[in-house]
């Protein structure tokens, strides 16, 4: 069963030094504010894995938390580049990054293998690419078909936003919900925030419930996913992710901007 | 900026209607779309034509972003590919592993609408690095996202880019989805079943690959634009048709449209 705690216990609990963290969301919930308060415990050393890596990776790439990245695209969605991204990469500040990237088919499948137990998962794609360096070719044993194989991923935990939970630690999220129930069943802890705890669940066409007994935290934080939003309660905050462009340019913008915004801020 | 523009500026010298050459290109790869087609729609300007596409001549055309929204009929331009707008007009919002695995793996997807950093002359597409090596970019790009897999498995491709030398080169530097590879033969010792990039429109023309050579041949160019400067803005040495076609020149609906559809880019729904 899920514990409901405070967002500070959550991350100091859950992430550790080192640990393969997975926040995913795409586009929409994604869980910015737990992303922030990685960055106040001053983590170190994470292999950040996501699909998208989008801004809120940008933040914690640029504030020296992560050692490694596994994703499948790291751009500014609609806007341009990650900068504190192609910094780490091309310069190597503040600190190196490695990398090890896929499709965003590899990705969605890897998690799927994660979820299934299984140690892989396999897919027509890569096939003619430069992107091999982590997936192996495959035959089909029953047609002989050239495939690809690609590792399962175990995240050690897993971070996520959802709209709302009741108060047994379920949670429910709707609208576009991404790899984010893959990535769950994928890790070996979780942590999910949500917009408000509610007394009842309340049917929602589309939408995904999961129980409480596959969670470690729930935490309410609402406003969590902000500039993502969260279907129903608010809208994506276009004018950020574009004013993102110009504040992560420079490191000294940059650093200033997360002392104010996300440093000297409260969980 | 100076070869995007020479084509507009050329026909506005001629005392014409004035538009830019993306505002030719992306009306050019609107109307490459045709009604009722399932097309898989990254962002930026493929979003654009296709959303131009649905409001002019195809009104059937079903969008599938990526997220996971299937037939999403946008009002206004979403900014990323997961605006809410998205799914607020989706007919379905489905997973992200369904939308690679259901959707476009098995064949569902008539045209894949792809950008590139680089492209080469088999329409081989880079958008990971440029410059340096991989572990030492010059640039480091966003990646692949999507895009290896929509080249693979969409029925056929048409990729938008502007073309400058700096674009259209010899061999990419790394290729993050396949085009035609090293020439004919090889999709299909890949096993890639989609037929490949069909048509690549520019900001000057279009190139289509050779049906015997699968090499990007220039088949068309826009108002404005000669031979010549296709041929300057390309790092190989350039096929052109024998029967160069002439590219309509915008309509005042397309080109009004376009600009309604322009202004409303990343409205936030209240």
């Amino acid at each position: 069963m899920a514990e409901i705690v405070t967002l500070r216990q959550a991350i100091a609990d859950l992430v550790r030094d080192g640990d393969t963290v997975a926040m995913e969301g795409f586009t929409h919930l994604i869980p910015f504010a737990a992303g922030h308060e990685i960055i106040r415990q001053r983590r170190r050393d994470l292999t950040l894995v996501r699909m998208t890596p989008d801004v809120i990776y940008d933040q914690l790439i640029g504030a020296g938390c992560a050692r490694r990245l596994v994703f499948s695209w790291g751009g500014n969605p609609g806007v341009g580049s990650l900068h504190r991204f192609r910094d780490a990469v091309e310069h190597g500040w503040p600190v190196p990054l490695e990398l090890e990237e896929h499709s965003h088919a590899g990705m969605a499948n890897r998690y799927v293998a994660g979820a299934s137990g299984l140690p892989f998962a396999v897919l027509r794609g890569y096939l003619g690419t430069d992107l091999t360096d982590h997936v192996r070719p495959i035959t089909c044993p029953f047609t002989g078909e050239a495939l690809t194989a690609v590792p399962a991923l175990r995240p050690d935990v897993t971070v996520i936003h959802a709209q709302r939970a009741d108060r047994s630690g379920n949670i429910q999220m709707w609208g576009i919900t991404g790899v984010q129930k893959e990535a769950v069943l994928a890790a070996r802890r979780v942590l999910v925030t949500v917009e408000e705890i509610v007394d009842e669940l309340a049917d929602r066409p589309g939408a995904v419930v999961l129980p409480s007994w596959v969670l470690t935290y729930v935490c309410a934080v609402p406003g969590g996913a902000h500039p993502s939003y969260a279907q129903g309660y608010s809208s994506r905050d276009n004018d950020y992710y574009v004013a993102w462009d110009a504040i992560s340019r420079d490191r000294d913008r940059f650093n200033a901007w997360m002392a104010e915004h996300v440093l000297a801020a409260a969980a | 900026m100076s070869e995007t523009s020479t084509a507009a500026a050329s026909a506005g010298a001629t005392g014409g209607p004035m538009w830019t050459a993306d505002e030719m290109m992306t009306i050019a790869a609107a109307r490459a779309l045709r009604d009722g087609a399932v097309c898989f729609v990254g962002i930026g300007l493929p979003s654009t034509a296709a959303n131009l596409a649905r409001r002019t001549h195809a009104p059937r055309l079903v969008l599938v972003y990526e997220s996971g929204t299937l037939g999403a009929k946008p009002d206004h331009l979403p900014l990323s590919i997961g605006d809410g707008i998205l799914a607020d007009t989706a007919d379905a919002v489905i997973s992200v592993p369904e939308v690679f695995n259901y959707w476009l793996q098995p064949g569902r997807v008539d045209v894949g609408f792809l950008g590139a950093a680089q492209l080469d002359r088999y329409a081989n597409i880079n958008t990971t690095v440029i410059g340096g090596d991989y572990r030492n970019p010059e640039v480091r790009l966003p990646g692949a996202g999507g895009a290896p897999e929509i080249a693979a498995s969409s029925r056929e491709v048409i990729v938008v880019v502007r073309q400058s030398r700096r674009t259209f080169v010899e061999r990419v530097q790394f290729r993050t989805s396949v085009g035609y590879g090293s020439g004919p033969g090889d999709r299909e010792r890949l096993g890639l079943r989609g037929k490949g990039p069909t048509t690549v429109i520019t900001d000057l023309g279009v190139l289509e690959p050779d049906p015997r050579t699968c090499e990007l041949t220039l088949t068309a160019l826009h108002p404005g634009a000669t031979v010549e400067q296709a041929r300057a803005a390309t790092g190989w040495q350039l096929a052109v048709a024998p029967q160069l076609r002439r590219t309509p020149a915008p309509t005042d609906e397309e080109l009004a449209t376009l600009r309604r559809l322009e202004s409303t880019k990343g409205r936030t729904a209240s």
